[in-house]
């Protein structure tokens, strides 16, 4: 087999699983349809594997599948682009895929929609890897609208629930409001780069860092500053960023599997991906990344303390989500683009340990997800609780956790950055290690520690999940521990993305990075004397104090700071006044174009004139009378009037 | 060129197949009326196939072509011809000709025969608007097919339909009457001619073409529809039968745009390129004002018609930005819109069928008790909104990339419908489909029926294969966009 064919099965077996899985899932049956799509998904993740290894020979793919349409000697095409990068998401989005898959075999186990729900996510896995290995602008955006669309899907999948299609409209447009942004950026680059491939955008992007244009008159603006701000619009929707995070959170309201692989592992990371991708246009403009720094830093600090305050478990993972997201961001703002990718695949592992342990813990319960009705876990689901301690220390950044390493290089590569914004980033960033640490571990011990609060009947049927449950989190659990530790050399210090990746020399701290390496285990003598790993233990032991022995005190403080409280839970307003001002502003003003546009204005004037040409032929109808004597006298008359004027003149 | 006459064919075999279905159709023959109207239709769109099979890619010449004199005394021609702008049109017109007498095939049960037969002769009437090159010819059948929509919508239409047709008469007439002015105009100034081709290479003063394009724009943005001449649309939609909607989206509105391409740009370029910022506006205004009203919408059919409007404003911008890019756009967009929005209509139909409501509110939780149906107008909706891979992205995406080369601030105010599109689809796609089920009659629905199925499979398949792969759709358009431009680009004073 060519390499070519097996980097097209890469999305194809699982595109085939869920059409099989969709068209004829009643023919497949339960145990059929999860054969197929575990099969294509599986299939898929091994083609990665070899592909991977291809490529850390040597061996890059730059090519075209079809051509999609040509205009304007323009052509638009399909095809992939196998490079570090590339492959590097295409482990991380085919491994958590898989472990997803299984895991639903248990999950979703009694659920009605069994089949749908496999097609989707294969569908979605699909989707997301057409993204990943694009080779051009059209065929990212197809992805990132399909990512969107099989979300929009998901999140609203059980579709009775007045919550769920209510949350899953209001993804879709919150992503949309980013697309925007997205689809502008593109138009920008064809028009100003004449095309829409990578290579020949990236080759050509140095030779139009001085370029401007006037966007509103006589003030012209950096071309590539407009062109990074516009795609990062695109990315704060896909990524969720400040103030286009709303939607993630409601998105909770979709099964716990899809919240593990499209709202924590895989599609929220599309922004970040696909900004690292564009690292050669963004490394021309310093604006463009001080507006990401913020903005991720923004998105860091203040989705994390929103997650104090959550009860409900999957809550709690979804704003440690936005957060994680806001961190990554940060690093992309910095220039460190392999960071970022870094903690992406980190975070890629440990939160979908976190969110598939949160679901094995709902499932246990009966679909409860308050954590006030929980507690004493940990007796009753061992496997589950040791996971979950494992995905709460990477999340919280203790060596030797993966999470540790790739947290500790963003705060180092920020803090060794000049860019504008550099010093607001770096205390969002440091703050937000003691609040992550304070609620993932709060999480932690509201779950699995403390006494039993939930009721008789659900105690009696606690029980460890099955395998199919269990295995995934144990294999999850692996790389949340080992793979910071793995691959924070080649990754972040070595030349791992090759040409993949672009950084200009003075731009970020990478390179200060890199020049002070001694390797990994100075990197973790030297982080556990340094302020974030004692930020950490310190909003671990917080949340010990608070949650093991003094739990009293969480309601005093509540009581106490009761004008503070309101505001987080009311999650600063955003979704109020989006509520207000967007979607009722809309359907106001829809409303007075509708009766007063079209009903009064227009209409009336349609009828109107109608109405005028009835009245006036009304009236002239009037002088038809029948009446012969009527006809001789108005012709008498007229006689009359032509004879004077005939007189007249002559 | 072979000399062939499947473009006569194309027009007269449907009318022959109606006057044939209107002569021998009776209440009591119902069955055989259907199968004789399915077989006029499938053979009037048989008879193109070759159109598409035969066409030349790389000439802007029109093909196909047919000339025989017809009124000598005034040199007006039977002259027929199609080129890459016209070619598709023709085939969307009589494929879709076949579906609507599907979609008809048990739910008309008044006058049957003469339904099916208006249907028939329309669709001939419509591919001769598309394919003659004759103007008097353009301006017969561009008002002659007026008259079956009319009927269709005054016989089998709704409380309403008198009003809405009349006034759907009143709007497209009184701008036709314009062109035929400018017919006639052009006709002395051509030295006695009514070839099209002729007009299109007239020297013509600033002043006379602004005088042209004003009558010419009259005539053709009451079709397309256009800010502020809509008004029309959404009335006629919502009182004509599911049929009749389908085709009046699907087919009607393009014949406006297209008389933009074959009339208003090449024989007045200039007035065109002067006058280009009113219509940029009056476009944007499609996009942005009617996306806002359609999501005050209660009736699911004024729903989509306002979503028409918007999806046809692309089509206007993508005109007049003056490139290949956006001309193409506007044609990709017209033509992925015949299928998509003949398809919500026709949803819309299948729901309306059992409910005998229009109104969204009397719906809710469908997808319960019409699984299937709800997998297909999901995509037909995410179509609607523009999704990427459904045929419904296409000609918006190229448009607004089109746009960006002009001005900013066009592709961004045209790019909102990513927004709007979707906001109004998806909210009536969740009212309406998802949710609890809303009440008795909900529940007592059935899914769609094979019959059903049939249709709305092949608009699914055609709309994802155009979406997925657009090339054979712009590999023909190519030299015709490109000559069109080039002519449109040269000042005739």
């Amino acid at each position: 087999m060519s390499m070519f064919s097996l980097y097209l099965l890469v999305p194809l077996a699982p595109l085939a699983g869920a059409l099989l899985a969709g068209l004829f899932g009643k023919a497949l049956g339960r145990t059929g349809s999860h054969v197929v799509t575990i099969l294509g998904v599986a299939i898929s993740f091994v083609a990665s594997v070899v592909i991977a290894q291809d490529v850390f020979a040597g061996h890059l793919f730059n090519g075209t599948v079809y051509t999609w349409m040509t205009t304007e000697d323009i052509s638009l095409v399909v095809g992939f682009l196998i490079d570090p990068l590339t492959v590097t998401m295409m482990l991380i989005v085919t491994f958590v895929s898989l472990m997803v898959h299984i895991y639903t075999v248990g999950y979703m186990h009694e659920d009605p929609g069994y089949q749908r729900f496999f097609s989707y996510i294969s569908l979605f896995t699909f989707s997301m890897l057409m993204l990943v290995m694009s080779n051009n602008f059209l065929q990212l955006f197809f992805g990132w609208e399909a990512v969107g669309l099989v979300s929009y899907l998901l999140i609203g999948f059980w579709y009775t629930r007045p919550t769920a299609i209510y949350a899953n409209l209001k993804a879709f447009l919150v992503n949309r409001v980013g697309d925007l942004g997205f689809l502008l950026g593109i138009g920008l680059i064809l028009a100003h780069f004449g095309s829409l491939d990578y290579a020949t955008v990236f080759a050509r992007a140095p030779l139009l860092a001085q370029d401007s244009i006037a966007l509103l008159s006589d003030s012209p603006v950096s071309l590539l500053t407009v062109v990074c701000i516009l795609l990062f619009i695109g990315a704060m929707g896909k990524s969720a960023q400040m103030p286009l995070h709303v939607w993630l959170p409601d998105s909770m309201e979709g099964p716990t599997p899809i919240s593990a692989l499209i709202h924590a592992a895989t599609m929220v990371t599309a922004g970040i991906f696909m900004v690292s991708r564009m690292s050669p246009l963004f490394e021309l403009s310093e604006t463009a990344r001080t507006v990401v720094l913020v903005v991720g830093a923004s998105t860091a600090l203040f989705m994390a303390f929103l997650g104090i305050i959550q009860n409900h478990i999957k809550r709690v993972v979804a704003y440690s989500t936005l957060s994680q997201l806001g961190y990554m961001t940060v690093a992309l703002g910095a220039s460190a683009y392999p960071v970022a990718i870094f903690h992406l695949g980190t975070h890629a592992f440990f939160k979908a340990l976190l969110f598939l342990g949160a679901g094995s813990v709902i499932h246990a319960m009966h679909h409860e997800q308050d954590m006030r009705n929980m507690g004493g876990l940990r007796k009753y689901m061992p496997i589950t609780y040791v996971t979950a301690v494992i995905g709460s220390l990477a999340l919280a950044g203790i060596p030797p956790f993966a999470g540790f390493f790739s947290k500790d290089a963003i705060i180092e590569a920020v803090q060794g950055s000049t860019i504008q914004g550099a010093g607001y980033a770096t205390f969002a960033v440091l703050v937000g290690v003691f609040v992550t640490a304070f609620y993932s571990f709060r999480m932690l011990f509201m779950t699995f520690h403390g006494k039993p609060r939930m009721d008789h009947h659900t105690r009696e049927h606690l029980h460890e999940s099955p395998w199919v449950i269990t295995v995934p989190l144990i294999l999850l659990a692996i790389p949340s521990a080992v793979t910071g530790y793995l691959y924070i050399e080649p990754m972040v210090m070595g030349q791992y993305f090759g040409n993949a990746i672009t950084v200009l020399p003075g731009n970020g701290g990478l390179h200060a990075m890199r020049e002070e390496w001694h390797g990994v285990g100075e990197f973790i003598m030297h982080g556990m004397m340094a302020l974030p790993f004692w930020l950490a233990l310190a909003g671990i032991a917080t949340a010990a104090a608070l949650y093991l022995k003094w739990t009293h005190v969480p309601a005093a403080i509540q009581a106490r700071f009761g004008g503070l409280y309101t505001l987080l839970d009311h999650k600063y307003y955003f979704d109020r006044f989006n509520e207000v001002f967007f979607a009722h502003g809309a359907l106001k003003v829809g409303s007075a174009f509708w009766h007063k546009g079209d009903v009064s204005v227009i209409d009336g004037a349609v009828n109107g004139s109608a109405h005028l040409v009835e009245r006036f032929s009304g009236r002239l109808r009037r002088i038809q009378t029948g009446y012969i004597y009527h006809y001789a006298f108005i012709m008498i008359f007229g006689v009359f009037i032509l004879m004077s004027l005939w007189f007249v003149k002559a | 060129m072979t000399a062939n006459h499947f473009l006569s064919l194309s027009i007269w075999l449907p009318i022959l197949a109606g006057v044939l279905v209107l002569a021998t159709g009776s209440e009591k023959n119902a069955c055989r009326t259907r199968w004789l109207a399915l077989i006029g239709a499938v053979l009037g769109f048989a008879v193109t196939v070759p159109l598409y099979l035969g066409f030349v890619n790389d000439t802007a010449a029109m093909q196909f072509v047919e000339m025989a004199p017809w009124i000598p005394a005034f040199s007006i021609n039977y002259h027929l011809g199609i080129d890459g702008i016209s070619l598709w049109f023709v085939l969307l017109n009589s494929f879709m000709t076949v579906l609507v007498v599907i979609a008809g095939w048990v739910v008309i049960e008044k006058r049957l025969a003469q339904y099916m037969a208006a249907f028939l002769i329309m669709s001939g009437l419509i591919n001769g608007v598309f394919a003659a090159l004759d103007a008097i010819l353009f301006y017969v059948f561009f008002e002659a097919m007026l008259i079956p929509m009319f009927l269709i919508i005054g016989i089998w239409g709704g409380p309403r339909r008198v009003y809405a047709a009349i006034k759907f008469f009143l709007y497209t007439l009184l701008g036709s009457l314009l062109m035929l002015a400018a017919f006639i105009y052009l006709y002395f100034e051509a030295g006695g001619s009514f070839e099209i081709i002729k007009f299109q290479i007239l020297p013509l003063p600033l002043g006379v073409q602004i005088l042209l394009f004003i009558a010419f724009f009259m005539s053709f943005a009451v079709k397309v529809p256009m800010w502020p001449v809509h008004t029309w649309l959404p009335d006629a939609h919502v009182e004509a039968p599911t049929g009749g909607s389908v085709v009046l989206a699907a087919i009607m509105l393009k014949v406006g745009a297209y008389g933009f391409l074959r009339f208003s740009l090449p024989i007045t370029p200039d007035a065109s390129h002067a006058l280009s910022g009113y219509v940029i506006a009056l476009s944007l205004i499609a996009v942005v004002y009617i996306g806002l009203v359609a999501l005050v919408q209660n009736d699911m059919k004024k729903l989509v018609a306002y979503s028409s409007i918007a999806h046809m404003g692309f089509v206007t911008l993508g005109i007049f930005m003056f490139n290949a890019m956006g001309t193409e756009g506007a044609l990709l967009q017209m033509i992925s819109h015949g299928f998509v929005s003949g398809a919500m209509f026709l949803c819309i139909g299948v729901l309306y069928d059992r409910m005998h409501s229009r109104q969204i509110s009397d719906y809710g939780g469908v997808v319960n008790t019409m699984p299937v149906f709800s997998a297909f107008f999901m995509l037909f909706a995410m179509a609607n909104a523009g999704l990427p891979g459904t045929s419904g992205f296409i000609g918006e995406f190229i448009v607004t990339l089109s746009a960006i080369q002009v001005n900013f601030w066009y592709a961004a105010l045209a790019a909102t419908t990513l927004i709007f599109g979707a906001a109004y689809t998806l909210w009536m796609y969740k009212r309406v489909v998802f949710g609890e089920t809303a009440n008795a009659h909900v529940a007592e629905l059935k899914d769609v029926s094979g019959r059903e199925t049939l249709f709305l499979a092949i608009l699914a398949i055609l709309v994802l294969a155009m979406g997925l792969y657009p090339k054979p759709f712009t590999d023909t358009m190519h030299a015709s966009v490109q000559q069109l431009i080039e002519q449109t680009s040269v000042s005739k004073f």
